[in-house]
């Protein structure tokens, strides 16, 4: 018995050694850069040097908080009719969401360019019907709606998944019990579809504050975000990566603490339910 | 409310979908403009075939695609047997942990974290170009693992443990054993897991645009075209594509539909005949 299990235990090696090497070391050296400077000397000038870079934190977290509010209402009510749909229906449906998610997001951001031009198909249509044209690249509206669009395929499908499961005899007994739909929704499936919320706010909020493509093509060069200043700084050569190193790491260790305080709320509401 | 629902499908769908057909319609311009449409023409379609920096990222896409999913399947399916088997529970959580920071990470972070180390090694060996195919390779690799894992243990946790411990009783060795009764019975999950790893793998642009060097994938390549102006090309191999990628995901839904309907008639045979055989028992 023992001597299979440390067989068994055995084939997982060639993977712990990859993960060391090239998920655990990688972020070790991160830390090596962001805190040297080009000569390899212990400095914290770096980590000083991104008070220049407040800004661009702040529009980041607020532009990814806005877009993932929006992708959940709008994810949410989604959700929810599919699974009230056939099985048959909610297989298509599921397929549909899905296939955006398969086309490369950098055409299918590019291809907002085309309709929210200032010569595009919506301005187009504007002045046709003798209206002004609007001005809808190149503001932050154009930049969340482009998140929005990319990720709330990872929003709808979770809480989907999570609601498609949810047991159907539980409904029953809130309505015998006298709950209304408003209070069904409430108290019986907006608990029980938290994970799903959860990992839907996730998979949009972490992609939404790090982007660097979406910002570029539907911002104009007015926006900047993280992700824009990191790639910009790592593109300037070698003698920056020591900057680019501390703000990607500022970057990672804020959306770590995005995501425990979210699981720490969570949790505390969890227990809350179970109660 | 029905209808309301139904109309709010329809919307949503309609979001998702619009630009799709803006990209669709446009491919078909017979100008090179993908602002103003001037007519109906195949020929970005015909051009398509002599852009040979087009053709060679495809095909570096699709060979980092399927070996980097192949490598991580085979290397994620070991990986989670072993997990599963680790009696400590510190360590399998420790482990755990470290296997969901590619997933958690933003994807930015996890690219310059590799691409440092790439060039840290790189220098250590004196190589003059540290970036190339082993390199995205090796990224790929690395950020498909963790969903391989995550597909393939709950798998495993639901596989019955006394299954293998008869195959043992009854004669087999530890590995004719996991390959007679375990994999059999994960490999739903194996197959999820290799289609996750493959199409995150095809879609990757952030991980691939810090790791590839001068070894240019589509999505890099696409990056390039965009930074410059898109000329509707573009639009017609995101298209083919797009077709792609739609056709063999009905044929993959309707294949699935159909081997269910079987599984279900025979499932309802059986019934019937364990109805039937109840039937004679009251008799």
């Amino acid at each position: 018995m023992n001597k299979k299990s440390f067989g068994s235990r055995l084939i997982a090696a060639p993977y712990l050694v990859w993960s060391a090497i090239f998920i655990v070391v990688p972020l070790i050296i991160m830390f090596y850069f962001a805190l040297t400077d080009q000569n390899g000397v212990f400095t914290l000038a770096n980590l000083a040097s991104l008070g220049l870079y407040k800004k661009a934190f702040g529009i980041s977290i607020l532009y990814a908080a806005v877009a993932t509010v929006i992708t959940l209402l709008l994810a949410y009510p989604m959700a929810y009719f599919m699974t009230r749909l056939s099985i048959s229906s909610q297989r298509m449906l599921f397929m549909i969401v899905m296939i955006p998610m398969w086309m490369n997001f950098l055409i299918r951001t590019y291809s907002w360019i085309t309709i929210l031009a200032n010569t595009g198909l919506i301005n187009t249509f504007l002045t046709k019907l003798g209206l002004k044209p609007l001005q809808l690249i190149n503001t932050p509206g154009a930049v969340i709606l482009g998140m929005v669009y990319d990720f709330i395929p990872y929003m709808i499908l979770p809480i989907y998944s999570v609601m498609s499961k949810l047991d159907k005899s539980l409904l029953e007994a809130a309505e015998d019990l006298g709950s209304d739909s408003f209070g069904k929704l409430r108290r019986v499936i907006l608990p029980l579809t938290k994970p799903g919320v959860i990992s839907g706010i996730t998979m949009v909020f972490v992609p939404s504050v790090s982007t660097f493509y979406i910002s570029q093509k539907l911002g104009g060069n007015k926006t900047m975000l993280i992700g824009d200043a990191i790639e910009y700084l790592f593109n300037l050569g070698p003698s920056y990566y020591n900057v680019a190193s501390a703000l990607s790491l500022v970057l990672m260790l804020m959306i770590l603490v995005c995501l425990f305080i979210m699981n720490r709320f969570t949790d505390d509401e969890g227990g809350g339910v179970l109660m | 409310m029905k209808l309301l629902s139904r109309l709010y499908i329809a919307l949503i769908i309609l979001f998702l979908y619009a630009p799709v057909a803006v990209m669709i319609l446009f491919s078909f311009n017979a100008s090179s403009s993908v602002w103003v449409f001037s007519g109906f023409s195949s020929r970005w379609y015909a051009g398509l075939s002599s852009n040979t920096a087009m053709l060679n990222a495809l095909q570096h896409t699709l060979l980092i695609a399927l070996l980097s999913a192949m490598i991580s399947t085979v290397l994620g399916t070991a990986a989670s047997v072993g997990i599963e088997a680790l009696q400590k529970r510190l360590t399998n959580k420790i482990v755990m942990s470290v296997t969901q920071i590619p997933m958690m990470n933003a994807d930015i972070v996890t690219g310059i974290s590799l691409m440092l180390l790439f060039i840290f090694f790189g220098k250590l060996l004196g190589l003059r170009e540290s970036l190339g195919f082993a390199t995205v390779l090796i990224a790929h690799i690395t950020f498909n693992l963790p969903y391989v894992i995550l597909s393939v243990i709950p798998r495993l946790r639901q596989t019955d443990a006394h299954l293998s411990e008869a195959a043992l009783d009854l004669g087999c060795t530890p590995p004719q054993a996991f390959f007679k009764v375990i994999l059999p019975s994960i490999s739903t999950g194996i197959v999820t897991g290799f289609i996750m790893a493959f199409t995150l793998s095809l879609d990757d642009f952030v991980i691939s645009y810090f790791t590839c060097g001068y070894y240019q994938t589509l999505p890099i390549i696409i990056y390039n075209m965009t930074k410059k102006s898109v000329k509707p090309d573009t639009y017609a191999l995101s298209t083919i594509i797009f077709v792609a990628v739609f056709v063999l995901l009905v044929l993959y839904n309707v294949l699935q539909t159909r081997s269910e309907k079987k599984h279900a008639a025979a499932v309802f045979k059986a019934n019937e005949g364990d109805t039937v055989l109840m039937k004679g028992n009251e008799a």
